[in-house]
């Protein structure tokens, strides 16, 4: 069984966002791209997946500009045994992304499908569900534990009510959460590995897919912050001041 | 005229109040006309409190055994169906939400505006990324239906005394067989709801172990509060995940939250930016929590919580 994983190059987890004094978007120049932290935990979901025999090949795919290329290296250096960069210069938003995939589903014939729940820039959380509904598939989504059984998986899903398990049928889309595995560290003799494993970059243009309507960003705004409170000395005067508050009774 | 249609979340019994959320998000919206759709195996009493909701016109319910549970594979093309003569289809920014809407826009060709904050007309709307370190102003093309999760910390949710007409919906579409429920182990026990307590205490990595979680538990309780905790705190194994707070776990918006060995990472202040009064417990008088804390105590914990509960 082959495993397609999507990789996503993000703005790195520790870098702290910044919006551009006029609004046109956060600052981006400079700072440190990642593959987003769910689609690592995706990777290493396929490759111990991979190293317990149940399948046989797990290929890594971003959608992005040529700058991905590093986020695919660092996927096949952790153990992917191919890439494809779908090179696209326009960001794409969730439903074409999504029928990127659909169409990589069609040409690759995986048997499972795993995607980060959500990407750490746009906090969309949407693709993997678009993509199961477009490949009229089964969906697993927020997945802490999974396991194969044959023609079908039983995924653990963590939701608001506490955890949830479902059997879905092969092929499927899995998105994780982030308590599914930890991620392993790339070794430096992989990274040598890594450039020799094949990558192949496909034009978004030659795919003939449809861009869906985007949805049109017009205005960056920073968060309204809060502001540093008083500090009290003791547990007492804090009780004092929240039942002085009507917070406590 | 909008007219939005508002996904149910509910557990069979009872109607979640992330819906009443959704409402009052929809409310904003000038001129809305606004239904929701239960499904259900029995629809009857979640559909009576829906239709209690200032603000509703319809309730439509489908009524089936698939619909049991909310399975997104068998849930979406039911909603998509009945989505026809709507401009709008709404949902909740929870798990549910997050899960099934999603589903639903891809069905009707259309990108998603995730995480709703605010609503400055019909297609344009306020939403943030980057954990809520940026927030944007989106637009939809006005010839597209718009899909939505609603971002529940931003509403309160709509009030009870209304009186809509509960009807049911003919639904006729063929839903696959590939998704089945198994089980699902309930976390939270009797404590108050994390998303909808007015009073939160949270524990982090400082607590040292599920034992001593104990403590948290126990102020809770005194405090009828609801638990949360830091992801720290949930992968070291000291609570279970439904707890979390932050920007990958739940968005809670209480009137008092107390964060007890927290130090304050960004993606945890970004789940608890519109609490209203935030009160942070920490031995490190440098922790970030102190930033965003209208109340702030510098000490031991194992030593306040037990002077806390003297003082009350």
């Amino acid at each position: 069984m082959k495993i397609l994983v999507g990789l996503k190059r993000v703005v790195d987890y520790n870098v702290r966002i910044q919006v551009k004094p006029d609004g046109s978007g956060v600052v981006t120049d400079g700072v440190k791209m990642s593959i987003n932290p769910f689609d690592e935990i995706a990777l290493e979901e396929a490759l111990r997946l991979r190293e317990a025999g149940k399948a046989s090949e797990v290929v890594v795919v971003s959608i992005g500009s040529s700058d991905a290329q590093q986020q695919l290296r660092t996927g096949l250096a952790m153990g992917a045994d191919r890439a494809i960069l779908v090179e696209s210069d326009q960001p794409m938003q969730p439903l074409t992304a999504a029928r990127v995939f659909l169409e990589l589903a069609n040409r690759e014939q995986p048997g499972l499908i795993i995607l980060g729940k959500q990407a750490i820039d746009d906090d969309c959380n949407q693709t993997g569900q678009m993509l199961a509904a477009l490949w009229q598939r089964p969906q697993a989504t927020f997945a802490s534990k999974l396991e194969l059984d044959g023609d079908s998986a039983q995924v653990t899903r963590e939701i608001d009510a506490g955890l949830e398990t479902i059997a879905v049928d092969l092929p499927a889309v899995v998105t994780t959460d982030l308590r599914l595995n930890e991620p392993r560290f790339v070794k430096l003799p992989d990274i040598m590995k890594a450039k020799r494993k094949p990558l192949d970059v496909v034009p978004f243009a030659d795919m003939n897919i449809e861009v869906a309507t985007p949805i049109t960003t017009t205005h960056y705004d920073s968060p309204p912050q809060r502001q540093r409170g008083v500090m009290v000395e003791d547990a007492a005067a804090l009780v004092a001041m929240l039942k002085d508050k009507g917070l406590l009774s | 005229m909008s007219k939005v249609l508002i996904v149910a979340e509910h557990d069979g019994k009872t109607l979640n109040a992330s819906t009443g959320k959704c409402v009052s998000c929809a409310q904003t919206i000038s001129g809305a006309d606004i239904d929701i759709l239960v499904l259900a195996i029995d629809a009857s009493s979640v559909a009576a409190e829906a239709a209690a909701l200032t603000g509703v016109s319809r309730v439509l319910t489908v009524e089936a055994s698939h619909n049991e549970h909310a399975l997104a594979a068998t849930w979406a093309p039911q909603i998509a169906a009945l989505a026809d003569s709507y401009s709008h289809v709404f949902g909740p920014s929870t798990t549910f939400g997050k899960d099934l809407m999603p589903r639903v826009a891809a069905l009707l060709g259309v990108e998603q505006v995730s995480d709703i904050m605010a609503v400055e007309g019909a297609y344009t709307f306020k939403r943030p990324i980057y954990a809520g370190n940026a927030i944007v102003s989106v637009s939809v093309d006005e010839g597209s239906k718009v899909v939505a999760t609603v971002r529940t910390a931003s509403y309160s949710a709509a009030a009870g005394g209304g009186s809509a007409t509960i009807e049911p919906a003919d639904v006729a579409v063929e839903l696959p067989s590939h998704t089945r429920f198994v089980g699902l182990e309930a976390g939270g026990g009797d404590r108050p709801d994390l998303q909808t307590a007015t009073r939160v205490v949270s524990g982090g990595r400082a607590l040292g172990s599920e034992e001593n979680f104990k403590i948290i538990y126990d102020l809770a309780d005194r405090l009828g509060a609801g638990c949360g905790a830091s992801r720290a705190a949930v992968d070291a194994g000291y609570v279970p995940n439904d707890m979390q707070v932050g920007q990958t776990g739940k968005i809670i918006a209480p009137d008092l939250y107390i964060a007890i060995g927290i130090s304050g990472a960004i993606q945890h202040l970004t789940g608890i930016k519109d609490a209203g009064t935030i009160v942070a417990i920490n031995k490190d008088a440098d922790a970030p929590i102190f930033e965003v804390a209208d109340i702030g105590l510098v000490g031991d914990l194992f030593k306040i919580i037990p002077e806390i509960e003297a003082a009350l």
